[in-house]
């Protein structure tokens, strides 16, 4: 293969996997069977992981990131509270993620999910879908709107609730940036009740899940606004990194 | 005192939850046509060159009971050991596809073309191989790990030379069980654990 590294933009950095939770957490039940108990292989990554699938807009459709109006097609708003939630998508770095894909899910306003499997009390809303997608812009800028998810209770602990939640996936240019979470809501008391909260040990990192209220993007008689950043691993790069090996 | 380092701290993962399916496998979840376009429904599209291949195989957690809620995405090169984007690559290979378990008995299936080598940074050749990245309810950070091919030669990859325990290695690497049909099942816990990656 030719210069396969022409346009080296360098490793990625490698995951510092304490900002993380651990892949095994006695609280959150279902954690016990499906952790890994050996190490994780570590290696610097290759272009299996630096490099990854692309999207462009042309994928989407007009209303893929209204989750109100997407599931009717225009035709009826979703029941519940109107938000705004909006971002950037950075890197460790500190710079902007461009033209990447950002998808969400949540549970309608109510606390349900459509979805085969969820079989809560509340009702399923007619005129809500629960996802939605969009692109970042050149600014890694994105925005959806959407309704405040209800919280709902799981089978776990006894009486274990869900605070209300938006759950994020996201691509980064690099398969190895590949990343999934959720946005909690500024003042939820059941953030510090919630066993899959509590999987983040390092409370900063806690904290970053959580959006703030943004009254600066919020519109008037419309919607109120939560602000979520999300970081994503950041390439290294140094002057000496196209380097043979062994030189 | 010293300076100040401006990095910022990568987003801390959460589960993707027993309901990931909505959002993107929307189909599969039960709601079909949520978009105009669904994506990485298959790796590959009509006329891509090479061989074409099915892996067929379960999840297991720690018990030895299957998951039915596990979701995978396949990332990986053409046959020639090109990624989407890259000059030359074949443009009928998109390369990432996300499938998933199935909800009542386990099994899942990803048909593709089988990857070609690929070099790493200094040279050395990769045997193909498929990434992957696992996640599910009760999985609080997606698992990366990778599908190698007995009937490749093995024996050179840095990633499958790195694994001390020899034992290990056969985790990684799917079994033939007829032309282009091959059999790779990963285990989170227990006996025969999956090597997985921190890359």
């Amino acid at each position: 293969m030719s210069e396969p590294h022409a346009t080296d933009l360098g490793p990625l950095v490698p995951r510092n996997r304490a900002v993380h939770p651990p892949a095994y957490d006695i609280d959150y039940k279902t954690s016990v069977p499906r952790s890994p108990r050996w190490s994780l292989l570590s290696m610097e990554s290759t272009p299996s992981e630096e490099t990854g699938p692309r999207f462009g807009h042309s994928l989407l459709g007009d209303l893929d990131n209204n989750l109100i109006l997407n599931f009717t097609n225009g035709k009826a708003p979703a029941v519940g509270e109107r938000i705004l939630m909006h971002g950037r998508v950075l890197d460790e770095n500190n710079r902007p993620v461009p033209h990447t894909l950002v998808e969400i899910w949540q549970a309608n306003a109510g606390g349900r999910y459509r979805h085969k499997k969820d079989t809560y009390l509340a009702p399923l809303d007619p005129n809500f879908g629960g996802c939605g997608r969009t692109i970042t812009d050149e600014n890694g800028y994105y925005e959806f709107l959407t309704i405040r998810p209800g919280a709902y209770p799981w089978p776990n602990r006894a009486n274990d609730w869900r605070p209300m939640h938006i759950h994020i996936s996201v691509y980064g240019h690099s398969f190895g940036q590949r990343l999934i979470t959720q946005m909690y809501f500024e003042g939820d008391p059941l953030i510090d009740r919630c066993p899959i909260a509590a999987t983040v040990k390092d409370r900063s990192q806690l904290e970053n899940l959580v959006a703030p209220l943004d009254m600066g993007k919020s519109r008037p008689l419309d919607f109120l606004a939560y602000k979520f950043d999300i970081v994503l691993r950041g390439r290294r790069q140094t002057m000496f990194e196209n380097k043979l090996e062994g030189m | 005192m010293v300076q100040k380092l401006d990095y910022l701290a990568e987003s801390a993962s959460q589960t993707a939850g027993p309901y990931v399916h909505i959002g993107l496998m929307p189909t599969y979840a039960g709601n079909p046509g949520c978009y105009t376009t669904e994506i990485a429904t298959s790796p590959i599209t009509d006329g891509a060159k090479g061989e074409l291949i099915e892996i067929t195989g379960e999840v297991f957690d720690g018990t030895g009971w299957a998951l039915r809620d596990a979701l995978i995405e396949s990332w990986q090169p053409d046959a020639a050991g090109k990624f989407a984007g890259q000059d030359g690559a074949d443009p009928a290979v998109s390369g990432h596809c996300r499938f998933a378990a199935d909800a009542d008995t386990g099994l899942f299936t990803l048909r593709s073309v089988k990857p070609g080598a690929v070099a790493m940074r200094g040279g050395a050749m990769q045997a193909p191989h498929i990434s992957l990245w696992i996640v599910a309810r009760g999985i609080n950070i997606g698992l990366q790990t990778r599908i190698y091919f007995e009937d490749e030669d093995n024996s050179n990859d840095p990633l499958l030379n790195r694994i001390e325990q020899r034992n290990r290695v056969d985790t990684l690497i799917a079994k033939k069980t007829g032309a282009g049909q091959y059999r790779f099942d990963i285990r989170l816990q227990g006996d025969g654990e999956t090597v997985f990656l921190d890359i």
